[in-house]
């Protein structure tokens, strides 16, 4: 691809990038949307039974998508290798996901069906998803809901003892499942346990505590990944017949996010460096109600439901720097922004407005608690209206995790809430099969691009990774393997010789610097800088600022950075300090992706592209397209390559948005 | 996983953990009862030697059409004697495991658990010593100050000696507590507990344990003072 | 605050550990104890020692990696709190925190607080699932759930195995993280055809692993950071008594 590289012509931020050959998907069929995910599935070709346990699948992370896949593949009868780098699959991060599931089940009778969810979806995601792979998400929807509960997952039920839904994220239908404000958790353990029902009948072999560090690609295909043992360092490699990632995103880039402290890059960014795309880096969704910052010791941020915004008024106080207690503050001195800004949606404004809103205040001093970095969430209204009682039977849970951290009892006092990352939308590139540019190479769940554009709704994620897992990659990665057993390669391989090389030259060089900061020092300061210029609101002369810092942080980071101990056996800052390592490549690619799109969507704020009130202005006309992105080569001052992928809409038309 | 017969019921219970604390439970559902019968025979005491001497007479003659004299005594007793060896060999098997469970103990110690709960072992070992001093004194007599004057006589005697008293006292605290935790245990052990009923269910175990514990103690404590003599 | 930390370092499986001490002068009660032993590490990594292993993951207080005994208990001094949700608060200017891993012989020491768990994913694999395939489910509504059982089925299920139970506990059992899984399915209508043989096999493969037995001390549902209530044990042993009455075995 990168032979037909030029310079891009008319854009801004000229010579931060090249443009590549366009790229396009040719794998979803042409019949019409419902049709397409039942064609594919009939043409894809299947394994003979007897062959399948002759196939070896890699599958790197255990998430939903992830173990999912594993368990689903190992049941089919492949040879599966799962790896994960927690201690047990059953810890990934999926496992934190709060609110719930969606699907058109039309339980409700509400008017919900495929194409609706479909709809919402394509909408929600600001026109920048792929129809053919969201309709298909629709469709798996259905499904999954009852995977899930023949495998046990205790769904919240109604006293007719039929399953329950509620609505989320602002949907006018009721199609989310749920498991009070657990399900990533139950629908984790649900495919946890297949995935260990799968380890007992030796279908799949398990390989916990062990991180992908590189991806070995030999004679132009994925044959297998390098990795180390985290518990005896050693390096080592498995070799197969195909590789699936589904290693989540990247939202640790901004160090402090909701995403898990081990979530990390850096499997997708191996790949991404041996030649697989990166689409859309720049899609990075901002949650509004995170409990903020206390101090410079933070180390995650925490989310709290949207729900609370159901009762919850938003306020920060009038004059600027005003420290007075919040009870203390009278009413004519507080502004209450949302409701003032959007008196059609108040304080139910979609996750970006309100996340940009509060940014804003707090951009003008009025922020309150520490560093001023917060603004008050407050339901002394609430409780005056609805009783405490109520209040506690709706959010008591909530309420509750909010003093366990903060000390702060929000019956009395207002809670302090600010934005912070918890999903990515940007991923690997990979077409309607969920193949990635590499072939032999699957991406699936949050470390795929694939269906939420640059925005993805509520109670999405978990259905995504399922869908992925359970039921679209064990259909398109057998049709890969029908070409398959491929040549056996060995250790001897040179593609296999070289990765473990380079691999073990990185260790050697991130041991042997020796310099005079923790791996934690940079990645908080990688993370500001992105937060900073690559977060809320992204400006171009922001963004080039931290294109022009980034390198140079990058050499500090290799020159000075301090790790204690050797690369033989258990060193948890070395595990650290390689991940740091990409996600400091990974931020340039992002701040130049974010740099690149001129225009506003989803998640994706430019200050130069809004309308006159301030909210998002896309540009369909030049910007309906996938942002893929081949990797520019090691060399200081080598430049990304661009490939697009234009989006076409047949079945939802774009529209703008507004909440006034 | 698949559904088959295997070993025989014997084996199949000894060999789990769970298995053991069946036997554990089902052993002293019996103690209890014995201890109950004790108990409420031991109160006749108030009502006189006669009484009591013709209670303890009439144990013997129970049944004894059918079993001969003293016949149901000693299948209570071979029962008692059958259930105490299971009891301490299933208690001494999980204590067992339980320290090869944890070879390596915590620099600091935590106290979870109720005080009943944590002393089960020992409070049991300091039963088992008792009851041993205990027949060695009141039923075989051999030291007993008066090994000769039944029933009645052998007891008065015994409790007039100030420190078997308080021993006994002592000991019934130990059984209280060991009932107390081990009702409520054996009803967990046996599946009938609850959410729902565990508090009614360990606040009428500790009832158990403290009304047999105070029906056993109120007899030295009477002596002592003179009551019964 | 001043806090003085006594540690337990060991640098490997085969390594004799001790308590090491640490002084800290700048703790702040905002921060989680997992913040406040990073301040410790960062420390110790500027000047050229070896950081504290600990492991920790999503520090929400939902995925189980967090493990430490806090004073002789468990996750620390907060009820049906994980470690990463614990606030330095809890403690006072002056404090001395003993901080040691948990202790069974089937959670091995790896390195200094970090221990091997994968036990408790055998005990899984040995029947904590219900055997349906991918794609051969009913539709979902075919069978109901009465909303009593659906709802403590869920509350066993929050159990996030992170191990609290066995370190607690006086005999190193696992009976209430078995326990939870058993009650868990054997709630659920789904789960009813495996219900004997889960409940034996688990219990099986527990005791294999050199866990502890279960004596009834309630330890385990004291220190949970969910609130695993001690009833679930009572449904285990009465599915296992089920099973040992029936016959039913362990493959």
């Amino acid at each position: 691809m990168s032979e037909l590289q030029q310079e891009p012509t008319a854009v801004q931020g000229e010579g931060r990038w090249l443009l590549g050959d366009p790229i396009a998907d040719d794998r979803a069929p042409d019949s019409p949307i419902g049709d397409r995910w039942s064609d594919r599935k009939f043409s894809a070709r299947l394994v003979n039974p007897a062959n399948r346990r002759k196939m070896t699948a890699i599958i790197v992370g255990t998430g939903l998508a992830g173990g999912a896949a594993a368990a689903t593949l190992g049941e089919a009868g492949y040879h599966v290798k799962s790896f994960c780098f927690q201690d047990s699959p059953r810890r990934a991060h999926s496992i934190a996901a709060q609110g719930g599931i969606n699907a058109a089940k039309n339980y409700r009778n509400d008017g919900d069906s495929v194409h609706r969810l479909f709809y919402d979806t394509v909408k929600g995601g600001d026109f920048r998803s792929r129809e053919s792979n969201v309709h298909r998400l629709a469709e798996a929807s259905v499904n999954i809901i009852d995977q899930c509960v023949a495998q046990g997952v205790p769904f919240a039920r109604e006293y007719s003892g039929l399953l329950d839904t509620r609505s989320f994220g602002g949907t006018q239908v009721s199609r989310t499942f749920y498991a009070r404000g657990q399900t990533g958790q139950q629908l984790l353990i649900g495919a946890y346990s297949a995935l260990e029902r799968q380890i007992a009948a030796g279908t799949v072999e398990m390989h916990p505590r062990t991180e992908m560090l590189d991806l070995i690609v030999a004679d132009g295909r994925a044959r297998g990944i390098v990795t180390r043992s985290i518990l005896t360092g050693k390096i080592e490699t498995h070799l197969a017949d195909v590789v699936v990632l589904c290693t989540g995103g990247y939202g640790n880039v901004y160090y402090l996010s909701t995403n898990a402290k081990g979530s990390n890059v850096t499997a997708a960014w191996r790949a991404h460096k041996r030649g697989a795309l990166f689409a859309n880096p720049c899609y990075t969704q901002i949650h509004p109600t995170c409990i903020p910052v206390s101090g410079d010791y933070q180390s995650k941020l925490t989310l709290m439901s949207e729900s609370l915004r159901n009762d919850g008024r938003v306020w920060v106080p009038k004059e600027r720097g005003d420290s007075r207690p919040p009870n203390s503050i009278p009413e004519e001195e507080r502004d209450y922004y949302l409701e003032r800004q959007y008196p059609a949606f108040g304080n139910l404004v979609p996750r970006d407005i309100a996340s940009r809103a509060a940014k804003n205040m707090c951009d003008a001093e009025q922020g309150v608690g520490p560093g001023g970095l917060g603004v008050y969430l407050d339901f002394k209204d609430a409780i005056g209206r609805l009783g405490r009682h109520a209040v506690e039977a709706k959010y008591g849970n909530l309420f509750e995790m909010y003093q366990r951290i903060t000390g702060d009892d929000p019956y009395e006092v207002p809670m302090r809430i600010y934005p912070a990352i918890h999903y990515t939308m940007g991923g690997l590139w990979v077409d309607y099969d969920l193949r990635s540019t590499i072939p032999g190479l699957f991406v699936g769940g949050e470390a795929n691009f694939s269906d939420h554009g640059a925005n993805r709704l509520g109670a999405s994620a978990l259905m995504q990774g399922l869908a992925d897992g359970y039921f679209v990659l064990p259909t398109t990665v057998p049709n890969y393997l029908a070409d398959g057993p491929f040549d056996p390669i060995d250790e001897s391989h040179p593609a296999v010789v070289e990765a473990v090389e380079s691999t073990k030259g990185r260790i050697d060089k991130l041991l042997s610097a020796n310099g005079n900061r923790t791996v934690d020092s940079f990645h908080r300061e990688l993370g500001q800088l992105i937060w900073d210029q690559c977060g809320m609101a992204r400006s171009k002369e922001g963004l080039e600022k931290a294109l022009d810092r980034l390198p140079s942080l990058r050499e500090e980071f290799w020159r000075d950075v301090k790790i204690v101990g050797t690369g033989d056996g258990f060193n948890q800052s070395l595990e650290k300090a390689g991940r740091v390592a990409d996600f400091l490549e990974l931020g340039e690619l992002m701040c130049t992706d974010a740099l690149h799109r001129e225009e506003s969507c989803g998640g994706h704020f430019r200050v130069e592209h809004q309308t006159e009130d301030g909210e998002a202005q896309r540009d369909d006309e030049n910007f309906a397209y996938v942002a893929a992105w081949e990797y520019g080569g090691e060399k200081p001052g080598s430049k990304p390559i661009l490939h697009k992928e234009d989006l076409e809409f047949s079945y939802v038309h774009p529209s703008q948005r507004s909440y006034k | 996983m698949v559904l088959t017969q295997q070993r025989n019921i014997v084996t199949r219970t000894w060999g789990s953990s769970v298995g053991k604390k069946f036997v554990m439970a089902v052993t002293g559902v019996i103690f209890l009862l014995f201890v109950i019968a004790h108990m409420i025979g031991n109160l006749k005491i108030f009502f006189g030697q006669e009484t009591f001497d013709a209670y303890s007479e009439h144990l013997r003659t129970l049944g004894a059409e059918i079993f001969g004299y003293s016949g149901v005594l000693w299948i209570i007793r071979v029962v008692l004697l059958a259930s105490v060896a299971l009891h301490m060999v299933a208690a001494f098997s999980l204590w067992y495991k339980a320290k090869r469970a944890r070879p390596v103990g915590y620099q600091h110690k935590g106290h979870q658990g109720s005080y009943a709960a944590r002393t089960m072992r020992w409070g049991g070992v300091i039963i088992a010593l008792f009851v041993i001093w205990h027949i060695l004194d009141l039923t075989t007599g051999t030291v007993n100050p008066d090994p000769a004057g039944g029933a009645y006589g052998r007891l008065v005697a015994s409790f007039d000696r100030p420190i078997v008293a308080i021993f006994y006292i002592l000991a019934m605290v130990a059984l209280s507590f060991h009932i107390s935790h081990g009702l409520w245990s054996g009803i967990q052990t046996l599946g009938g507990n609850s959410a729902v009923k565990q508090h009614a269910l360990k606040t009428f175990s500790i009832v158990v344990g403290v009304v047999i514990a105070v029906g056993f103690a109120i007899i030295p404590v009477s002596v002592m003072f003179g009551l019964v003599r | 605050m001043r806090i003085t930390l006594r540690v337990w370092r060991q640098k490997n499986a085969d390594a004799k550990g001790k308590m090491e001490k640490y002084k800290l002068d700048d703790v702040e009660e905002d921060m989680s104890f997992l913040e406040m032993l990073d301040v410790l590490n960062e420390k110790l990594i500027l000047a050229g020692e070896d950081p504290v292993s600990f492991d920790h993951d999503c520090r929400e207080g939902i995925c189980g990696s967090c493990a430490m005994v806090i004073n002789g208990t468990p996750h620390g001094p907060q009820k049906n709190t994980t470690t990463c949700q614990l606030h330095m608060r809890h403690f006072k200017d002056g404090d001395t925190i003993d901080v040691e891993p948990w202790r069974a012989r089937a959670f091995p020491v790896i390195k200094d607080l970090v221990t091997d768990r994968s036990a408790f994913d055998q005990i899984i694999q040995a029947g904590g699932y219900v055997s349906v395939n991918t794609g051969s489910a009913p539709e979902a509504h075919a069978t109901p759930v009465d909303k009593v059982s659906a709802d403590d089925a869920f509350d066993a299920a929050t159990c996030i195995g992170c191990g609290a139970c066995v370190a607690a506990c006086p005999n190193g059992s696992s009976m209430l993280f078995t326990s939870a899984k058993v009650t868990h399915l054997g709630l659920l209508p789904q789960g009813q055809p495996e219900r004997q043989t889960r409940a034996i096999s688990m219990l099986a493969k527990q005791d294999e692993l050199d866990f502890g037995g279960c004596t009834n001390v309630g330890a385990c549902a004291e220190v949970c950071p969910k609130g695993i209530p001690l009833a679930s044990i009572s449904r285990l042993n009465h599915d296992v008594l089920g099973a040992t009455l029936a016959g039913a075995r362990a493959d």
